[in-house]
């Protein structure tokens, strides 16, 4: 064969809408030559379900459940955002045990969402053994949640003022003896298993490389930001709750197994922030005080002053902000959900133009970013 | 802090560029329609600043007549601008002007209507499938 006959061209390629590694409903059109990625083009709102549209029709209890299905993995979080929004708005306070059980429910669900995305980062590279693992531990965590409040995923738990149901003594020793099987033990065969494997390192080190000042100015939060070096966590940077009175360390990425701000820095900062949630986790066993679960008042119903306010917590994915605009009444005039995954995959299309991506990378750069796509599309 | 919408676009350069201010993080635009105002029916779109460096916090409101919502877009200050403003023109109708690609985001693109606006109807229908309500 003569060489003209050779006859090379780009290619429009469909990622998605269903895609196993999209992690959800989620469209990428990627313009390829071979198996280099030229271009990418992010399509989301296939889940949408119109929380914001429903949040104005229902009263202030009613819009809790709603919350939660938008970041599914760490529900609790979600439920929190919007509960301290409220309590802003309307002046509640909330009981002291109330704010331990909150932070000690919020850091486990932080555990069991790194977990689900330690376990599929590794299936979408290739490696399947890590995401058994994960899964196995993962279930403890949902096994104690379930008998907190019967739920394994949309849990309700936090709400307006306090918590659903009270800690009982059998519950917080699950939860001690979840501690002391997780860390270190588990995490450091984490590590071994998946984080140090020369073959992960050279998969996700040097890939989809996002300078700081880049990722803030895409609005990028939480673990996906801090693995570009940058010191940022509402935790400790504006507290709430009881954080301020919790010791703890924010890990950012270093750049050890290559650029500073790559995939395998992303991730790695998201292993490290198990060990501190676990660490918080103890604090609160150790510190939490007896008292009510939740403000009696607040329990049966909510009705707030007009006004607005904007909240924000730290979520397993980033800052989980609420704009609640109240005009009086029992049913929010307004409900603005900033969901932090919504933000973190915008800088996706601009990550591929960088510099020149293979079209497994694009995968192994969407997995590092973590999102959720129930609360990309709300 | 209130902004006149002609401002807008220069507040926004200064409140990301003045050292004391440093707000690089463009947290959350929201839009919220008032159909019924006393002085005229209005849509105010809220933009929640953050400084990364400086730990404060920063809320700006802009006035927008109803009928005709127009503001500068921001998205060549801080890129997250984008994805924000699309959602809230896509949800609220609100045109930002100088937006390279200003379509819906959430909603389909044959979607009719800005389904946030205090006044909207549901269709009966979309592409033959049936708005049943329970």
């Amino acid at each position: 064969m003569t060489e003209a006959k050779i006859r090379t061209e780009e290619m429009l390629l469909n990622m998605g809408p269903q895609h196993p590694s999209t992690h959800g409903v989620f469209r990428v059109v990627v313009r390829t030559d071979g198996e280099l990625v030229l271009e990418s083009e992010s399509h989301i709102g296939y889940l949408h379900r119109c929380f914001e549209k429903c949040a104005e029709g229902n009263n202030y209890l009613q819009v809790v459940p709603y919350t939660d299905r938008m970041d599914y993995l760490c529900a609790m979080m979600n439920n929190w955002g919007y509960a301290v929004a409220v309590e802003k708005l309307a002046g509640i306070e909330v009981p002291e045990r109330a704010e331990y059980i909150r932070v000690m429910v919020a850091e486990l669900n932080r555990v069991a969402s790194h977990l689900l995305a330690f376990g599929t980062y590794g299936l979408d590279i290739g490696a399947i053994t890590p995401f058994l693992y994960a899964f196995r531990d993962r279930e403890r965590i949902l096994k104690i949640f379930e008998k907190l409040c019967g739920q394994r995923l949309n849990y309700s738990y936090v709400r307006i003022g306090g918590v659903t149901f009270d800690m009982t003594e059998e519950i917080l020793a699950d939860i001690e003896a979840f501690c002391d099987y997780f860390d270190p033990k588990i995490i450091d065969e984490y590590d071994n298993l998946l984080s140090y494997n020369g073959i992960f390192i050279s998969r996700t080190a040097n890939v989809g490389v996002m300078p700081a000042d880049l990722a803030i100015s895409y609005g990028v939060t939480g673990p996906s930001l801090r693995g570009s070096g940058v010191q940022r966590d509402l935790r400790r940077d504006a507290p709430y709750g009881i954080y301020d009175r919790l010791e703890f360390d924010v890990p950012v990425g270093t750049g050890e197994m290559g650029q500073l701000g790559d995939c395998w820095d992303r991730y790695m900062v998201r292993m490290r922030e198990m060990r501190q949630s676990i660490r918080l986790v103890r604090q609160v066993l150790r510190d939490i005080p007896e008292g009510p679960f939740c403000d009696k008042k607040a329990y049966r119903a909510v009705k707030p002053k007009a006004g607005e306010t904007y909240k924000r917590v730290e979520g397993a994915r980033g800052e989980v902000g609420f704009y609640i605009v109240s005009d009086g009444t029992n049913i929010p005039y307004r409900v603005k959900a900033r969901a932090p995954s919504f933000s973190n995959i915008s800088i996706l299309d601009k990550l591929t133009s960088l510099s020149d991506v293979m079209v497994a990378d694009l995968v192994a750069i969407i997995g590092s970013l973590d999102i959720v796509l129930g609360e990309v599309d709300r | 802090m209130v902004v006149k919408a002609e401002a807008w676009a220069a507040v926004a350069g200064l409140c990301r560029d003045d050292s004391r201010l440093g707000f690089d993080l463009l947290s959350c635009i929201t839009g919220v329609d008032y159909p019924e105002r006393e002085d005229g029916a209005e849509i105010e779109v809220i933009y929640n600043l953050d400084s990364i460096a400086n730990h404060h916090e920063l809320t700006v409101k802009v006035k927008l007549p109803r009928d005709d919502p127009r503001i500068a877009s921001v998205e060549e200050i801080w890129r997250t601008a984008d994805w924000h403003e699309r959602e809230t023109y896509d949800l609220l109708g609100v045109v930002f002007e100088g937006h390279h690609n200003l379509v819906r985001i959430l909603c389909a693109e044959d979607w009719v209507g800005h389904p946030l606006r205090k006044d909207y109807e549901p269709p009966d229908s979309f592409h033959g499938i049936k708005n049943v309500i329970y």
